[in-house]
């Protein structure tokens, strides 16, 4: 499965099904932030758009961005990261994901391969 | 990695714990090992074991080694006893703070001093400065910085003393009745260390000062006499943590050259008892009496107010002299409390809203969120 994820330069990863993409942060960005312990998140039914601003996850260190990878309406947000930020650190790429979206357009996105190159890991 | 990087004598050790580093004043040093909410848990349940060889050392010998520090610092440092420790300010001329150190006795005439990395050099430049007007005043004693040839290792928590009882290679006659900010000369396998009975976490703990070659040795002999009490290697994310619950200021955020003593919550450093320091008089003179001062903050819900931040005047505060609403002060510190589970903050703040219990509101990136003022510490350890 991880082989369909894709990344962005943000540091986010998407897994698209159907017209639904599953959104999340990346193990290395999770790392970078440290212990997570807030979430905001897009509600559901809210309208977001490539590249901009939706949400923000804090550490306790420090407070990370995150950059909507596509235009489309949320349809839900992870209420299990919200209650527990620490998913996020544990299981990024799986009970960590953040927000589901219904995309009506799906930007060029890297793969692992392309994303590795970007974190020089 | 560049040139420009230091890298602390343990820095091999670090690596191969898995650390992640952050530049802390030219330093590489780790900012977590893995986790930073662990290791702040642990150092308030158990121990943690903190790398603080940046920190920056001044040996001062000579029968005018006491005179000398009273002259350069704000707090009656002759008057310490051998062994002794002392929170004290250097301050310039004007009454702001060049750094806060920790001056121990460490001989009838010689003293360690203490100071932030990130002020190496200007307090060696203050220093050196000082100690000739008081060579020309008559005084006799040496100076030098010892930071190159001084590792500085923390255990702090709880299970501290045990941790040191237990290490291998270690001899501290005098640890079991070793007193809060008490040091005493001890040995580990033919090293001198300065074992001190202080630290930054508002925890019990202890501080060791050796020489950088023997200081990985020391790193594993407490590691593994922490085993079976649960210490953790701990960074400076955790560090910073445990600082801001027990309400200690940090150089660059609460303290500066802009800050006088009185306005950081420190008026009683400064020894006016003292004839003469540098900064006396403008610390008697005082800062303005709107000048900000130091509070605590606490507010709810988990989102934390950060060092940066506008401070106002709380929603809907009635006061009748056109301040509702208007910006009153900066947060400098600020996180959610892993201890507390509340974000907690330190900010200065116009007098007029600095008595305890009085809410504020800060502007956290938008979003206006209520705080009250409370006093210092946040945090207080349970005394046994």
């Amino acid at each position: 499965m991880t082989e369909e994820i894709r990344y962005t330069a943000e540091h986010e990863w998407v897994l698209v099904d159907g017209s639904v993409a599953t959104i999340g942060i990346t193990a290395y960005a999770a790392a970078a932030l440290g212990d997570i312990v807030y979430l905001d998140l897009p509600a559901a039914g809210t309208e977001i758009s490539g590249g901009t601003v939706v949400g923000e996850i804090e550490s306790t260190k420090s407070v990370g961005e995150l950059f909507a990878p596509v235009d489309g309406t949320v349809v839900e947000a992870n209420q299990a990261v919200q209650d527990a930020p620490e998913l996020v650190n544990s299981d990024p790429l799986g009970e960590g994901w953040l927000i589901k979206v219904e995309f009506s357009a799906l930007p060029a996105l890297l793969t692992a391969d392309e994303y590795r190159t970007l974190t020089g890991e | 990695m560049t040139s420009d990087h230091r890298f602390s004598p343990l820095h091999d050790v670090h690596v191969a714990a898995g650390a992640s580093f952050t530049d802390f004043a030219g330093w590489q040093m780790p900012v977590r090992y893995s986790s930073d909410l662990a290791e702040h848990h642990a150092v308030r349940s158990a121990a943690g074991l903190f790398d603080l060889s940046h920190m920056a050392e001044f040996r001062v010998s000579g029968s005018g080694a006491g005179a000398f520090l009273d002259h350069a610092f704000a707090g009656a440092l002759s008057a310490i006893e051998l062994g002794q420790a002392k929170y004290s300010l250097l301050l310039t001329a004007e009454g702001g703070i060049v750094d806060d150190v920790v001056v121990y006795r460490t001989g009838d005439e010689e003293f360690l001093v203490v100071a932030n990395a990130s002020n190496r050099e200007p307090v060696a430049a203050a220093l050196t400065e000082r100690a000739a007007d008081a060579r020309g005043a008559g005084a006799t004693f040496d100076l030098s910085d010892v930071s190159d040839e001084t590792a500085l290792v923390a255990v702090q928590g709880p299970r501290s003393r045990a941790i040191l009882e237990a290490s291998a290679g270690l001899s501290a006659p005098g640890l079991a009745d070793l007193r809060y900010y008490r040091s005493i000369p001890a040995d580990f396998r033919g090293a001198p260390v300065l074992l001190a009975r202080t630290g930054y976490t508002g925890e019990d703990g202890f501080e060791l000062y050796l020489h950088p070659s023997k200081a990985s040795d020391l790193w594993e002999a407490l590691a593994e006499a922490g085993a079976s009490h649960d210490i953790v290697p701990a960074g400076l994310a955790s560090r910073d943590t445990l600082r801001l619950e027990a309400g200690m200021p940090l150089y660059g955020h609460e303290l500066g050259l802009d800050t006088f003593p009185q306005q950081a919550g420190l008026g009683r450093v400064p020894a006016l008892t003292k004839p003469e320091f540098v900064g006396r008089d403008a610390v008697v003179a005082g800062p303005a009496a709107d000048a900000p001062v130091l509070v605590g903050l606490v507010g709810e819900g988990r989102r934390a107010a950060r060092a940066g931040y506008t401070v106002f005047a709380a929603d809907g505060d009635d006061t009748d002299d056109g301040t509702a609403d208007a910006p009153i002060g900066t947060i400098t510190s600020g996180a959610l409390s892993p201890t507390l589970g509340h974000p907690i903050a330190l900010a200065y703040v116009d007098p007029r809203f600095a008595e305890a219990g009085t809410p504020v509101s800060v502007d956290i990136r938008g979003t206006r969120l209520t705080y009250r003022t409370t006093p210092l510490p946040f945090y207080r350890r349970k005394k046994d």
